[in-house]
């Protein structure tokens, strides 16, 4: 069993003491490989007998239809969008990793709010206000940092396409979306490495092979967990 | 306080408990502004277009906990500043708005949230120019809202928090956590305490002899031509 540690005041009505699972988040940007990794994490982490949840950003059923509405059209504001992704990011955080944790599984998180404050500061939120907002946030036991330069990213994105706001289309940085994604993405490597000390990010260079990647990583959650 | 702020415009809010005679008075504000020929707009809580689907859903399912209550309604008010009230109050309008951040510290903190965390969700509103709180006893409100509403419904009543069975027990139990909160807020924000119990139209004259004050000699955005304000327009309805 191990304790419950939050960034702030947590769920003050709702106090949370012990969890017996372990919350594991890929960070990373855009491209970077984070659900090829967290598939083969799954697979591993299942393999040895745990319990397994995936979570992903924005993928909560309160504001997932909400959100995609609201990105869909052009009113959404860069306070607006910050509080929007911090309620999906809440309700997943209540309603599904605590309650997995609590029983004992090992939950996966495709991106944490380290992602929302990034691309908050990016267009321009506050960096204190943008933090304070996750005083609710549970510590993660463990954060992975997958680093890798624009070079790299731009491999692996241009087979799908330039995405709207993966390219930061919305902030106006360039008149197309091939120089608007490297600025961006440049932007958002910047408050990653930011954060890296701060979060206690284990950084791990993402511009080698899937199977180098997953190595490393693998080794960190087997220290990790060979208390358990 | 609130940050401070210096917009052309003025922003003029009312608080209270549900059942306080709020909105009433801020209609009447209203209309009076508009017959002195102002430019002034309103803006009422929890009425975004852009995050109203997601709220219902929340509330329907009651899949809303204090934390996620507390979220939904400021990405409300958020969408609510960044494309209405801001834009207005620097373009020099008077900005009536029904319910401020006010009402989720109140509301939030006697759902259990931390006190800090809300006060940092709203640290992007400016500190309005008048807040009136409008201060009744429990007794008169609770009868107002009995009286008034078909139902209360399952947040109204704070039912969330398992005060009570009984729904009415539960609401006023509710309403007294939040006008509690109100209380504690008045030297905090600087409130401009308003009888709620007296006559309709004797709170209103103390309203606008206040509102008066604040306008005096002062030179906003000059209104359109009455009969060529365009009524129903997104956001700009009347209260």
């Amino acid at each position: 069993m191990r304790e419950a540690v939050f960034y702030g005041a947590g769920f003050p009505y709702a106090p949370v003491k012990e969890l017996p699972g372990r919350l594991i988040v890929l960070e990373g940007t855009d491209g970077v490989g984070r659900s090829t990794q967290i598939q083969m994490l799954g697979e591993w982490i299942q393999a040895e007998g745990f319990g397994v949840l995936d979570t992903e950003l924005a993928g909560s059923g309160l504001t997932k239809p909400g959100l995609d509405k609201a990105k869909a059209g052009n009113t959404l504001g860069r306070l607006t969008m910050s509080l929007f992704y911090a309620t999906d990011f809440a309700d997943r955080l209540e309603n599904q990793i605590i309650p997995a944790l609590k029983g004992g599984f090992h939950v996966l998180s495709d991106r944490y709010f380290y992602s929302i404050i990034a691309r908050n500061v990016v267009r321009g939120a506050d960096p204190v206000w943008s933090r304070k907002m996750y005083g609710f946030a549970l510590k993660p036991d463990i954060i992975f940092y997958l680093k890798a330069n624009v070079e790299t990213l731009m491999t692996r994105v241009v087979g799908r396409g330039f995405d709207y706001w993966e390219s930061g289309m919305d902030i106006g940085l360039a008149d197309n979306r091939y120089d608007s994604f490297c600025i961006y993405q440049s932007r958002l490597i910047e408050q990653f490495d930011q954060m890296a000390d701060e979060f206690g990010f284990i950084t791990i260079d993402a511009n080698r092979s899937e199977q180098e990647v997953f190595a490393d990583i693998k080794k960190h959650v087997q220290s990790m967990t060979d208390g358990d | 306080m609130l940050r401070t702020s210096d917009y052309k415009g003025k922003l003029i809010i009312v608080e209270g408990i549900d059942g306080s005679g709020k909105s009433t008075q801020i209609a009447l504000l209203y209309k009076w502004l508009r017959s002195l020929g102002k430019s002034v707009y309103f803006s009422e809580w929890n009425s975004s277009k852009l995050v109203k689907s997601t709220t219902r859903l929340g509330k329907k399912g009651r899949i809303l906990t204090p934390t996620t209550f507390s979220l939904i309604h400021a990405t409300d008010f958020a969408d609510r500043w960044e494309n209405h009230i801001h834009p207005l109050l620097k373009a020099g309008a008077i900005m009536l708005v029904d319910r401020y951040a006010f009402t989720a510290f109140a509301r939030d903190v006697s759902r259990g949230v931390d006190p800090q965390w809300v006060r940092n969700l709203y640290s992007f509103a400016p500190q309005p120019d008048i807040a009136f709180y409008f201060r009744v006893p429990l007794d008169t409100s609770v009868e107002r809202i009995l009286s008034s509403r078909a139902k209360i419904k399952y947040y109204e009543s704070g039912k969330d928090l398992g005060l009570s069975d009984d729904k009415v027990v539960s609401f006023r139990l509710f309403q007294q956590r939040i006008s509690d909160e109100y209380e504690n807020m008045v030297s905090e924000f600087g409130f401009t305490v308003i009888d709620g119990s007296l006559p309709i139209h004797a709170q209103q004259q103390q309203v606008r002899n206040i509102a008066q004050e604040l306008i005096r000699e002062w030179q906003g955005l000059p209104a359109l031509h009455a009969n060529s304000i365009p009524s129903g327009t997104a956001g700009g309805e009347q209260p």
